[in-house]
């Protein structure tokens, strides 16, 4: 009954789009998007205004106000939307779903890929964020690098930059030929880091990284209307300490790549439709032979690998802008534990922490942007799917059933979201207030993890067969007031999870690793909420001088009032940013109050407030189509000591850090 | 030449019977044969040796002249330990027809202690067939285990008792069929059953932070076969320590210890999750 329901609502929502009448598409002024966009390389002019050119993947994304970053060393961070993590987003590559194969979250899908790899990074809150699949605090949509056909030329970049916190040097290099018909690249990232120093000059142990990045990417044009392109990317990267946790990586490697065919305008309303078919690959191996004092030597060793079909349709018709997206991916998750003894006649001790889980998930997702008038618009989101899960090792079923006697080796959920957003700009006015309903199967960890440490609260996690799907009631509210040189934003997003996964101790069961407090299994809270505001104030007091400042406040609780963890304490970052001629300034600075909403029952203690100031300064040379950009700045200028909300296991973060840059681009 | 085909036919017949009589043993290992002038006494076990602790043990009886396996034998059986000053026995079942079976018998022992150097088991088996009554008796060898499989102790009551791990033989890491048997030494002869007992235990495992295992059931006492029978979780593999508390029927403890942060049980057994 409620698939038929679910069935009759989209059947509903295509048919009344497709017929509705003609009218003329007008373009609209409304500055309030859905999504948030980081830009990393679309054009070279962008280049000349980025603070560092060179920054990581990670070190974009945290320049979102939108995302903050859960560090567990220098490396790899995790990230977070609306106080959400990985569980709870859509992290994919062009829409293509990738997991990392980490147990204990120490591989984002963000470490897989890099700058050269990306154009941009696409941000959306809580359901808006769909078009790759069920969600609930949002989606990051990391969207590559793309060539364009045209007159035959060569264009290419080389890239140099180094840091003085860790020695780290960046190194990178791309070269790509293009023609009316056909274009390829090739790029190649290469990043190397010593062990940083905090403030105060305190050097943090394992926190060194090595890694580089190729990417290889191809394209036909097989006639006006069709494109087929393929892509390829090879990230590996090796002696990658993380000093927030017991052990390090000494090897993550992941290969991806697709081949993808583009139709455009095969009919007046259809206006492109692109499909690819995908892969990905991850090996990823943990090593604790580094690290002095180790209760007991593991191998970790872990793997994730992901075959996939993702096709958008955009469809344009008199009001009517419409995406329709069918996603459909397969992934096996594997992940297992070897434990050595002191004693090396005792045996050998194994355990699969991710039993051979295979989840199969095929959706499909509409979105329909209404233009009622020039200022008027409503969007509307809806996206329904199966998601199948199956334990297919039968040893790993085993273990589980020691906890579940009557688990069953298959699971399927059907979640379900729907979302609608009203815009409406009136004068010095800008108003967007949407509301939406959406639901995520579990993940693999909190659905089949087995013996999970977190070293944060220090528990052993066992995750839950019998989770229901996790239900999301969001609303938001975003004003814009602009008058000449000032902009004022007010963003509020609301969001009630019932039936909201979290790690629940049971003091009957005893822990596995030495020294963890206990155990946690994977339950559902009644329900939890999470709330999100910001304010932000951009002033154009000249045209060479931008102040942006904004302040962040969130809360997250559960349904008895206690805290969430991981949910950032008021915060706030103020930019001056002064175009001279050729020169770039950036002042900056950023800081975050007294955390005291702290959960202690996840490890948390309560942080003390900080402020960290940044400065850089960049200057681009242009001759005829060659252009050099020159780049230096320092971070946490003061060289202060510190450590926030989303330090893992409250390591501090980099003290003082010069950097200089140089990208020398030709086309 | 008609001599010749009968020799055929017959051989051919004997082949098609030795055929049925051998599947009856599909599965198990030859530990030994022992003979007299007349009969053969073949003993298998599922690993083909005795072992230190529980042993289920087949026996089949063979006619040497014919080659015939027996169908109706009544058999029993003495293992003794020649230690250097005493000799005496060990828990013993006694010896039924397996069911389903024509030729096989099964019962089992219970060897509490392993050979060494100077002192040796050996096995006697009496057999009596519808024609004959016979014995036949051999040296075994049951060597030390690595694992502690059986338990010999003294109880608070100062009486001496055995424990011992029927099941699981082969534990893997999923809840496990515990089986165990525990016997009470009334004599240097005599061990029988104590059936009216309670026995609780916990799982650790002494080289990852003797950390334990969830949802295990003690063993209760089944009138089938008079063990003690509960569930055991073994989470990983590699040496799992059983710590063992016996009470009796007053439920006062006759032997063991709860599992302290400090100090295990003094009554054990062990096993290796594969």
């Amino acid at each position: 009954m409620k698939k038929q329901l679910k069935a009759l609502i989209i059947s509903l929502l295509i048919s009344k789009s497709m017929f509705s009448q003609t009218h003329p598409i007008d373009t609209l002024k409304n500055t309030i998007a859905l999504s948030e966009i980081v830009v990393i390389s679309k054009s070279l002019a962008y280049t000349a205004k980025q603070s560092k050119v060179l920054a990581s993947v990670d070190e974009y994304l945290s320049k979102s106000a939108n995302v903050s970053l859960i560090k567990r060393g220098a490396y790899a961070w995790e990230p977070t939307i609306n106080n959400m993590q990985s569980e709870r987003l859509n992290i994919t590559i062009d829409g293509m779903h990738i997991f990392g194969a980490c147990t204990d979250k120490m591989d984002p899908v963000t470490s897989y890929v890099d700058i050269s790899n990306l154009e941009e990074i696409k941000i959306y809150s809580g359901q808006t964020g769909t078009a790759t699949g069920p969600t609930v605090g949002g989606a990051l949509d990391l969207i590559r690098k793309k060539q364009i056909f045209c007159e035959p030329h060569w264009s290419g970049a080389l890239d140099l930059g180094a840091e003085s916190n860790g020695s780290q040097i960046t190194s990178g290099a791309k070269l790509n030929y293009a023609e009316h018909r056909f274009y390829s690249g090739i790029s190649l990232m290469y990043r190397h880091s010593e062990n940083y120093k905090a403030g105060k000059g305190e050097t943090v142990p394992f926190s060194q990284f090595s890694k580089y990045n190729i990417a290889a990417n191809i394209g036909w044009k097989i006639n006006e209307q069709n494109t087929i392109s393929g892509s390829m990317i090879f990230d590996k990267a090796t002696n990658v300490g993380y000093p927030a946790l017991p052990m390090d990586v000494s090897l993550a490697q992941a290969v991806i790549g697709n081949i993808e065919h583009t139709i455009t305008n095969p009919t007046p309303t259809i206006k492109a439709w692109s499909t690819k078919v995908y892969f990905n690959t991850i090996k990823h191996t943990m090593d604790d032979t580094k690290r002095p004092d180790v209760a007991i030597h593991m191998d970790m060793p872990g793997w994730s690998d992901t075959y996939g079909l993702h096709s958008t349709m955009l469809l344009e018709r008199n009001k009517h802008n419409i995406q329709l997206n069918t996603n459909a991916y397969h992934n096996r998750s594997l992940a297992e534990m070897t434990m050595y003894p002191a004693d090396k006649s005792e045996p050998s001790m194994f355990m699969y922490t991710w039993p051979d889980i295979r989840t199969s998930y095929t959706g499909v997702s509409a979105s329909d942007k209404i233009k009622f008038s020039k200022n008027q618009w409503l969007q509307l989101n809806i996206n329904v799917g199966l998601n199948h899960n199956h334990v297919a090792n039968e040893f790993g079923l085993n273990s589980l059933m020691i906890f579940y006697p009557k688990m069953r080796r298959n699971k399927i959920k059907v979640p379900f979201g729907m979302q609608s957003t009203f815009s409406l700009s009136k004068g010095k006015f800008e108003i967007s207030a949407g509301a939406g309903y959406g639901e995520r199967a579990p993940s693999v960890s909190e659905g089949y993890g087995f013996y999970l440490f977190n070293s944060f609260d220090k528990y052993d996690y066992i995750g839950n067969p019998n989770l229901k799907t996790e239900k999301s009631l969001e609303s938001s509210l975003n004003i814009t007031y602009h008058i000449p040189k000032m902009k004022i934003n007010f963003l509020v997003r609301q969001f009630r999870i019932s039936d909201y996964i979290i790690g629940i101790h049971h003091p009957e069961y005893s822990s596995m690793t030495i020294g963890a407090n206990g155990i946690k299994i994977y339950e559902s809270l009644k329900y939890a909420s999470l709330l999100n505001t910001r304010l932000t104030i951009d002033l154009y007091n000249t045209r060479s001088l931008h102040t942006k400042a904004y302040l962040n406040y969130s809360r997250g609780r559960d349904f008895k009032g206690n805290n969430l963890p991981l949910i950032k304490p008021l915060s706030y970052q103020i930019s001056e940013f002064i175009t001279v001629k050729q020169f770039n300034i950036e002042l900056m600075a950023e800081g975050a109050t007294r955390q005291t909403n702290y959960s202690k029952e996840y490890g948390e203690i309560e942080k003390p407030s900080y402020v960290i100031f940044n400065f850089n300064i960049g200057y681009n040379i242009v001759l005829n189509k060659k252009k050099i950009n020159l780049r230096m700045g320092i971070e946490n200028i003061t060289d202060k000591y510190y450590s926030t909300y989303a330090d893992w296991n409250n390591i501090p973060r980099k003290g003082r850090n010069f950097f200089i840059s140089t990208t020398y681009t030709f086309h | 030449m008609a001599m010749a085909i009968i020799g055929i036919a017959m051989s051919s017949c004997k082949k098609e019977n030795n055929e049925i009589i051998n599947s009856e043993t599909e599965g198990l290992l030859k530990i030994m044969e022992m003979s007299d002038d007349e009969y053969t006494v073949e003993l298998y076990s599922s690993t083909g040796n005795f072992q230190l602790g529980y042993n289920e043990v087949y026996l089949r009886l063979k006619e040497r002249a014919s080659g015939n396996y027996q169908t109706t034998v009544n058999f029993s059986w003495v293992p003794i330990m020649n230690m250097m000053t005493t000799t005496h026995s060990c828990p013993k079942s006694s010896i039924q027809k397996e069911t389903g079976k024509e030729t096989l018998y099964s019962g089992y022992i219970v060897f509490q202690m392993p050979e060494n150097a100077d002192e040796h088991w050996t096995l006697t088996i009496n057999y009596e067939t519808a024609a004959s009554t016979g014995s036949v008796s051999n040296q075994i060898s049951v060597p030390p285990s690595i694992y502690k499989k059986v338990s010999v102790f003294t109880g608070t009551d100062s009486k001496k008792y055995i424990i011992a791990l029927v099941q699981p033989q082969k534990p893997t890491v999923a809840i496990n069929d515990l089986t165990l048997g525990l016997f009470s030494m009334e004599s240097m002869m005599l061990f029988p059953q104590v059936t009216n007992y309670q026995i609780s235990f916990d799982p650790r495992m002494p080289d990852m932070g003797n950390h334990s295992s969830p949802n295990n059931e003690n063993p209760t006492i089944s009138d089938a076969d008079w063990m003690y029978h509960g569930k055991l979780s073994l989470t990983m593999t590699g040496r799992w320590k059983l710590n063992l508390m016996v009470r009796n029927q007053d439920g006062n403890i006759v032997k063991g210890e709860n599992v302290t942060n400090t100090q295990d049980s003094s009554l054990f057994l062990e096993v290796e999750a594969n």
